[in-house]
């Protein structure tokens, strides 16, 4: 049996309820040694990591996401589900459950494992966080529970130091233990009836073993007076949102400065070394550029995460969402689409991929249509470049700068429409589907741990990374062949890409946009700005032949100024905000919707409203004497 | 009876226990028996004593709720469908 084992490492599964730190759990027991895929067919983050156990074991542990019933509701717990029970193709069912459970909260693990005992494969409950019960003075009596349960119950605590020992030896001890292959479950969807009597069940263990209650978490109860006060705590939301965005846009300059100057320098070494001609072109303006337009906004993203992972550590995203349903809840939006939202205003592609949070399918389309909505980073260098050039640096009242105060109006914009189309959405399109319910724990703060932010933040890099090489970058090759082929004839005048397919795309498309005021330079720079929004204005440096690239866009909107009626620009401004200029999250939006149905209704709805706003745009402007 | 109340309609501090879960209404977009299920799963069963501890700054909704040893959210529209009693009542 041992020679068997050897050959396939056993699979340990933890299933847990959200918030019972299984993750943390996960992260002490595989450290580094962990892999984040997806489910084939479905956007399920599947985490698995390895564990060398004391005598040598190999054990492959699997982080399921979290459920507080195997009745699942939403794509995640529904994995789950399949998972343990053995029906999910490709997937091996576990050897061995292992059920994580609040030791603060036992009352939902207890559920859990009461359902998780008729799946019929074998099980041990861990008693997570067992630090924090005890300092809170509830006593526990182990022995006895697992006597009642009639399984395995280990104590543990995944941020104290030698806190998983106990249960890695015990692992060890089942890992050497011989696995029936088959066993029969008799799990069968509890109805309200069981669901009851399970609950009394657990309710009545939970009294025996329990010694002394827990003593309440004071600190969590005085934090929420203040974080969840009707209005305070709505002001205090606020302002961490503006603190966010002041981190996203101002500290990250640097950074993103440094890397585009690298870049940059990459590029010139290109230039320098390579013989000239079509190669050079390629590896400096596709490759090269292509990328690194993309890698830029990284530093944008990290922070944005270190955020957004801080506060979820932390316990405070439950609160934001439960601060948010109402306000959110009138445009017909639910209280947890608001970190997919925030998220989007980085970029709309993390945006979109937080959307699988929300359960109700309804609710989850809503708010993939909308995230480009929300001014992602991207727009900026375009915003930035007309809004300075454009725009006169004036004061409105004696006090508030102009040129801040269209900027500001360009994200009310995007948020506004957003709202507005959710609206319709919901009270035009899906009038007959109730709103679903809100129904959310919110979980005891905790202090974040700082290597679990890590890992977390690490994985997200990777993942922007590896897209940024795929995905952006196959992308980029094929805008680069638009915008370089065919080639100039012998003695051209003109920059190279007046002659390219990307010209003769922008000439086709003249007609259909000039009632909008752009002309055919605009329409040929709105081309490769597919790719990424912000390439727009390279392009528009090339274009008009203007020496520098991305960093003259100084230069590029004084020349602007010359070219273009004060009514063109206001018009592209408006393009800007709705326009589907960005083909990853096009993509995004397939894969996660898994049809391009969806990614078809949001191209066609973007551009509807794109075109429209920049016809009233430039059509009021025309008439308001701006032409 | 007098002393019923449906927990959609408790004010901030109510303290009570639960007598019933009822779902009368299809508001929620799910069925009732799912709305039970899911409200026994966030910890609402006969018997437990509850609490009003905040409510939201428009309409007063949702509402967070203490149960025994956990805090939960729900909008008032789904607590309607838990029957409790006065706490003081039962002493």
């Amino acid at each position: 049996m041992k020679i068997a084992l050897l050959a396939k490492p056993g699979v340990f599964a933890l299933v847990g309820a959200p918030n019972c730190g299984k993750t943390a759990l996960f992260n002490a027991l595989t450290g580094s040694q962990q892999k984040v895929a997806n489910y084939p067919g479905v956007t399920v983050e599947h985490k698995s990591g390895r564990l060398k156990s004391p005598s040598g074991w190999d054990i492959s542990l699997i982080d399921l996401p979290g459920t507080y019933s195997l009745r699942a509701r939403s794509p995640d717990e529904e994995i789950t589900r399949n998972i343990v029970l053995g029906t999910m193709e490709g997937e091996a069912q576990p050897d061995l459950i292992i059920c994580v459970a609040d030791a603060t909260n036992l009352r939902v693990g207890l559920r859990l494992v009461s359902e998780l005992k008729r799946v019929g494969r074998p099980l041990v409950l861990v008693l997570n966080m067992i630090d924090i019960a005890e300092r809170r003075g509830i006593g526990i009596d182990i022995k006895r529970l697992s006597s009642e349960l009639g399984i395995d119950v280990i104590a543990a605590s995944a941020v104290r130091r030698g806190g998983t020992d106990d249960l890695v030896y015990r692992l060890d001890d089942l890992a050497a233990a011989n696995w029936s292959a088959n066993t029969e479950s008799n799990w069968t969807p509890p109805e309200p009836r069981e669901l009851r009597a399970i609950q009394r069940e657990a309710d009545a263990l939970i009294a025996q073993v329990i010694s002394k209650p827990a003593a309440p978490d004071t600190l969590t109860k005085r934090l929420d007076k203040v974080l969840l006060h009707p209005a305070g705590g709505l002001l205090i939301l606020l302002l961490l949102l503006f603190t966010m965005f002041q981190a996203v846009f101002t500290w990250a300059q640097p950074v993103m400065d440094l890397i585009s100057s690298g870049f940059d320098l990459l590029g010139s070494l290109a230039r320098d070394h390579l013989p000239d001609g079509l190669f050079e072109s390629f590896i400096e303006n596709g490759v090269i550029s292509g990328v690194g337009s993309v890698v830029v906004f990284l530093p944008q993203i990290l922070i944005l995460f270190t955020f957004i992972l801080l506060l979820e550590d932390f316990g405070y995203m439950a609160r934001a969402a439960f601060l948010m349903d109402r306000i959110m809840g009138g445009a017909g939006l639910h209280g947890r689409a608001f970190i997919p939202l925030l998220s989007s205003f980085a970029c709309a592609i993390p945006g979109i991929m937080a959307t699988r949070v929300i359960d109700n399918r309804r609710d989850r389309l809503a708010t993939i249509l909308i995230a480009p909505l929300m001014t992602c980073s991207a727009r900026i260098p375009v915003y930035t470049m007309i809004i300075a050039a454009f725009i006169p640096a004036r004061k409105v009242w004696g006090i508030i700068e102009l040129q801040g105060l269209v900027m500001f109006g360009l994200y009310a914009a995007g948020i506004g429409s957003a709202l507005a189309v959710s609206w319709v959405l919901k009270y035009v399109f899906w009038r007959d589907s109730p709103t679903p319910p809100f129904m959310l724990e919110l979980p005891d703060y905790k202090l974040p741990r700082p290597r679990s932010v890590l890992i977390a933040l690490l994985s997200r890099a990777q993942a922007f990374l590896y897209r940024a090489g795929t995905t952006i970058f196959a992308m980029m090759v094929l805008i680069w062949f638009l915008a370089s082929f065919p080639r100039p004839p012998e003695g051209a005048t003109d920059p190279a890409i007046n002659y390219s397919l990307a010209a003769s795309i922008g000439h086709v498309l003249e007609p259909a946009l000039a009632p909008i005021g752009f002309n055919w330079q605009i329409d040929i720079a709105l081309i490769p700005g597919m790719a990424a929004r912000e390439v727009a204005v390279a392009s528009l440096g090339t274009v008009y032949s203007i020496e520098g690239g991305k960093e003259a866009a100084e230069q590029i909107g004084h020349a602007l100024a010359n070219k273009w009626t004060l009514a063109t620009a206001l018009s592209l401004l408006a393009w800007y905000i709705f326009a589907p200029q960005c083909a990853s999250t096009l993509a995004v939006i397939r894969r996660e919707t898994g049809s391009a149905k969806w990614m078809a209704i949001t191209f066609f709805y973007m551009l509807a409203l794109a075109y429209c706003a920049s016809f009233l745009t430039y059509h009021i402007a025309l008439l308001a004497g701006a032409g | 009876m007098l002393n019923q109340i449906r927990l959609g309609s408790a004010p901030l501090g109510y303290r009570g226990t639960v007598e019933a879960i009822e779902p009368c209404d299809n508001a929620s977009g799910i069925s009732p028996e799912e709305l039970e299920s899911r409200l026994i799963e966030l910890g609402f069963i006969e018997g437990v004593s509850i609490e009003v501890l905040h409510e939201g700054f428009f309409g007063r909704d949702p509402i967070a709720i203490r149960i025994n040893n956990s805090t939960v959210a729900l909008r008032r529209r789904e607590a309607m469908a838990i029957l409790v009693r006065d706490r003081e009542q039962d002493i």
